[in-house]
């Protein structure tokens, strides 16, 4: 069921937000062993949060196209009272002394928090294999990584566990599990939802955002995240008229069969509706890897570096030995990484400047087995971490917003994703191109109505 | 410091610090070293 359903359905009294939260609570009870999604399930307060919007609706009071609707959050989130493990060893103890500011939006929006999802260890990872709680896994085959870092939260949604999720996005971990997932996940822009109460791992980089069924149900979370609930979405544009701009070069060099033929054939379907689908060139692309490197590393080594020092067995061995990598960092090249991170941003910039948005796919592979370390990509075997961040970390580099949005499936039934980019401060204005080309990228019709209630 | 000069001593300082696993990990952050200083937006006094 998608937001936009339930809002429709509880509007209509034909459901209550009670006994949705209870269909997710037994969606996670049967399945969350298999998935291992959640860290905390919040059953009690959840079942507690949805009879009291029940109560509000049926009061008068109507909070917005969120009243009501469970919503899990990536473990990295304070809520008051409830510890936020980062999914580490090296958090144990912790508990969270108030809400971050978002979860107290989604609170405002009436939300309803059913519980946090499993992750990479501090979001320092993209397939979620490195976790205190043991990886979680893919809901379309559970030998495969649902990407990460935020995985759990992905899987909970593509699960049917919840309706939406927050997850954080430093190199792509909202946009990376939510291709691998099959769902909607939106990278605002850099600066837009605050990072209060949520466990850093690049200053830099890190963003907040929504991972949802749909573009629709999407806009939704990310303006509560705002704070703010409208009462209908932002218009879609035409799709006739709009104009795409691809990157051929790096960004397509090295992809799936399967993927790249999903690509080709969004690319098709978008030309036939009328939009125009221009090949660009980020000149350079190829420092991409090593601009993000170099301050992600400095930035994650300088928040655990005390940690570090004090208890290092209590990070998983991988992520602490990229911790450490970073500790090596030279200040000369991490000043030369932010003079590439500006050089980035403007030729970004620049292509958005003819163009409504970038069209690329978000991951170039499908989702990688658990436990693997390099994958088959045509006639390259290539590192996965460097396979799943490659399409992602250019925009936490540049701050552009981002979103992916599934675009159907291989011959093997896993999920793939394409990603569209729009201008600097300008989500909305992505949000609707991406409600208009919904349907065209993933090859189907698309469950749109529109909310009308609050 | 060259990224050569800097990867021996960085191997060397990890090696000391009871992290010799972190070698590969440095190598590969000398690869991107090496492109990041070879890259054109780098201002020098030469230029």
């Amino acid at each position: 069921m998608t937001i936009e359903e339930f809002a429709r359905r509880l509007r209509a009294h034909e459901i209550t937000s009670e006994q949705v939260t209870d269909e997710c609570l037994h969606r996670i009870d049967a399945e969350n062993s298999r998935l291992n999604a959640f860290i905390l399930v919040m059953a009690d307060e959840a079942r507690q949060q949805a009879r009291d919007a029940d109560g509000e609706l049926a009061a008068g009071r109507d909070r917005g196209p969120l009243h009501g609707v469970p919503i899990s959050l990536k473990d990295l989130l304070d809520v008051k009272g409830v510890p936020t493990t980062a999914a580490s060893r090296v958090r144990e103890g912790h508990v969270a002394a108030s809400d971050a500011a978002a979860v107290a939006h989604l609170r405002q929006a009436g939300a309803v928090l059913i519980g946090k999802t499993n992750l990479h260890e501090f979001a320092f990872g993209t397939t979620n294999e490195d976790s205190a709680f043991g990886p979680a896994r893919n809901p379309f085959d559970p030998s495969r990584s649902p990407g990460g870092s935020s995985g759990g939260s992905a899987a909970s949604v593509a699960a049917g566990m919840a309706l939406a999720t927050i997850g954080s996005d430093t190199g792509g971990s909202i946009r990376i599990p939510a291709a691998a997932c099959g769902i909607v996940g939106l990278k605002p822009s850099f600066g837009d939802v605050s990072l209060d109460g949520v466990v850093p791992l690049s200053h830099t980089f890190d963003h907040l955002g929504p991972l949802a069924q749909t573009v629709a149900d999407a806009a939704f979370v990310y303006h509560a995240l705002l704070g703010d609930a409208p009462a209908a979405l932002p218009a879609p544009r035409p799709v006739i008229g709009l104009r795409f701009a691809v990157p051929r070069r790096y960004f397509c060099d090295l992809l799936d069969d399967d993927v790249r033929a999903r690509f080709e054939g969004t690319i098709e379907r978008l030309r036939s509706a009328g939009a125009r689908v221009d090949d660009i060139d980020i000149h350079h692309a190829t420092d991409i890897a090593a601009v993000y490197l170099h301050i992600s590393l400095a930035d994650a080594a300088a928040y655990h570096a005390p940690m570090l020092e004090r208890h290092p067995e209590l990070y998983s061995e991988a992520v602490r030995l990229r911790l450490e990598m970073g500790r090596y960092v030279l200040a000369e090249d991490y000043v030369r990484a932010m003079a590439g991170r500006e050089v980035l941003r403007r030729e970004v910039d620049a292509a958005l400047g003819q163009h409504d948005a970038l069209l690329l796919p978000t991951l170039p592979i499908p989702a990688p087995q658990i436990g693997a370390s390099t994958v088959q990509v045509g006639r390259a075997t290539e590192p996965v971490r460097n396979m799943m961040l490659r399409l992602t970390q250019l925009f936490n580099i540049t701050g552009h917003p981002a979103v992916s949005l599934p675009m159907g499936h291989t011959a093997a039934g896993l999920p793939c994703g394409a990603q569209l980019v729009g201008a600097r401060h300008e989500t909305d204005a992505l949000i609707r191109t991406a409600l208009a080309t919904e349907s065209y990228i993933t090859g189907a019709p698309s469950p749109r109505s529109g909310f009308v209630g609050g | 410091m060259t990224v050569d000069e800097w990867l021996a001593t960085a191997i060397a300082d990890a090696e000391r610090r009871g992290l010799a696993a972190l070698k590969p990990l440095l190598e590969t952050l000398a690869r991107a070293t090496k492109t990041l200083r070879a890259a054109d937006f780098n201002d020098h006094p030469e230029k």
